[in-house]
């Protein structure tokens, strides 16, 4: 069943089932083919970046904008009166009477929830902390869906701090939905936490764990790729020991043994694990993902602001 | 008359069928080291449920829906008795309840709440064993992680 997205708040994949997702990626669709402009002509969005972004914040803004809204709001706090000590239950209380939707992001885990159960508008998480980050799970899967044609019985490998990704986190609860294969490929100090993986295989999901790509990659329909991040490690030696692990690059790839048709996904910024030797190959669509970005947000906004069914 | 293990008293309320372990943790929750009127505690007695049980009596107290749900949360198998003139009046399993309110704190200290004037909000993912998701951060808790306010 699908729950009306109108004046509904969009905090966490978990609030999500199947024909949901399915029904935003179609949305998504229609807004790629068709021109919706001046669909929220008047309507006012206020951006509230409390930590730094910008391909979400970006995103968000012009998605706003060639839909004909007006954006308010702040991409540092440390100009407004946050600054000053007002409370972030404060802060929505007061922004919320000057526009009709929130696209909050912050740092603390759950602020979003918060900021949702005070508003009267529909809020939108854009990130709280390492816990979720809605909008980038649904280009994540639109992504895969458009560029593997389905979602459905994929074989999935997620490699690179698992720990700490919480695209990964949130893209592995997703496709749970599709029946999906997963494979965990991380150093150990990055593996993915307990909780999901129990989560996962409570729901069914064939969860392999390893810590390295070989004698996995011919069966990968999708590798999610993500970044290793240096100040993960509390030794620089255990970095270097895994940095060249999962450096992935054309030639490896081909030699270990790929599937012709496998796509590469990337939430960016990249350092160097993946090699621009994958850039102009069929297999890396991680350009083609971060320009999802527009027409995802483009979805998400007009359904959650009543202007599209 | 039937023998009972810790000694009787006229009116309050006995927690009985406590973890043995969690017999001084239940007596925290109970703020027994501040209670005026007669508290009586057992520890390793026998149970036939339990193997070993802990008991507590507190004379002239009735136990509130608040302390009930801390109680769930650290000895899942205890029961009430209400005691009135030496009589069980009233006998009940402590159940822990869908959703916890101001109960526990959130152990992931980049939790919103955990910030001032929130207060911290848990689903119960699972009664036995026990786990709650936070309402905010969704993460995660088992037994060991619960900290009560
Ligand atoms: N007057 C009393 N004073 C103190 N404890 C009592 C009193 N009456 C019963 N109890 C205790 O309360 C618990 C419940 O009593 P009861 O209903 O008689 O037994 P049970 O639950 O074992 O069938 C038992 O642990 C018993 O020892
Ligand atoms: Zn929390």
């Amino acid at each position: 069943m699908v729950k009306r997205f109108k004046q509904r708040d969009i905090i966490s994949i978990r609030h999500f089932n199947k024909e949901e997702l399915l029904y935003i990626l179609d949305l998504t669709k229609r807004m790629e083919q068709m021109d919706y402009t001046d669909i929220l002509k008047g309507k006012v969005l206020a951006s509230l970046f409390f930590e730094p972004s910008t391909r979400t914040r970006l995103s968000f803004e012009s998605a706003m904008q060639k839909l004909g809204g007006i954006i308010i709001g702040f991409a540092d706090s440390g100009i407004t009166s946050v600054a000053k000590g007002e409370s972030l239950s404060d802060s929505i209380r007061i922004i919320e009477g000057y526009c009709d939707i929130i696209v909050l992001r912050h740092y603390l885990e759950g602020s979003a929830q918060l900021a949702a159960d005070i508003a009267e508008i529909p809020v939108i998480n854009a990130g709280d902390g390492a816990n979720q980050h809605p909008t980038q799970t649904f280009l994540d899967l639109y992504t895969i869906q458009k560029t593997k044609g389905t979602l459905e019985g994929l074989t999935v490998g997620f490699l690179g701090d698992l720990k700490y990704g919480r695209t990964v986190h949130s893209l592995a609860y997703a496709l749970a939905y599709f029946g999906a294969e997963m494979f965990f490929i991380s150093p150990a100090s990055l593996r993915m936490p307990r909780d999901c993986i129990e989560e996962l295989r409570n729901r069914t999901v064939t969860c392999h764990e390893s810590d390295s790509l070989s004698g996995i990659s011919r069966k990968l329909d999708v590798i999610y790729c993500t970044r290793i991040q240096k100040e993960r490690f509390a030794d620089p030696v255990e970095y270097e020991k895994v940095r060249g692990i999962y450096r992935l690059n054309k030639a490896l790839l081909e030699e270990m043994g790929i599937k012709n048709n496998l796509k590469i996904l990337h939430p960016l910024p990249r350092v160097d694990e993946m090699d621009e030797s994958l850039d102009r190959t069929n297999y890396a669509v991680y350009f083609h993902q971060a320009r999802n970005g527009i027409p995802i947000r483009k979805a998400v906004l007009s359904a959650v602001l009543g202007a599209i069914e | 008359m039937k023998h009972l293990d810790v000694s009787a008293i006229k009116d309050g309320s006995v927690i009985d069928h406590i973890d043995s372990k969690s017999t001084l943790k239940v007596a925290d929750i109970l703020n027994i080291r501040n209670e005026e009127q007669v508290v009586l505690v057992g520890m390793n007695l026998t149970s036939k449920l339990l193997g070993k049980k802990g008991i507590i009596k507190i004379g002239g107290k009735i136990i509130d829906q608040k302390e009930a749900n801390k109680i769930a949360l650290i000895a899942p198998n205890a029961t009430v008795n209400i005691i009135k003139d030496y009589e069980v009046v009233k006998k009940f399993k402590i159940a822990v309840p869908d959703v916890l309110e101001g109960i526990v704190k959130c152990f992931n200290p980049n939790c919103v709440s955990n910030d001032i004037n929130v207060v911290p909000k848990f689903n119960v993912a699972s009664k036995n064993p026990i786990k709650l998701q936070c309402h905010y951060c969704e993460r995660f808790m088992g037994t060991q992680d619960i900290q009560l306010i």
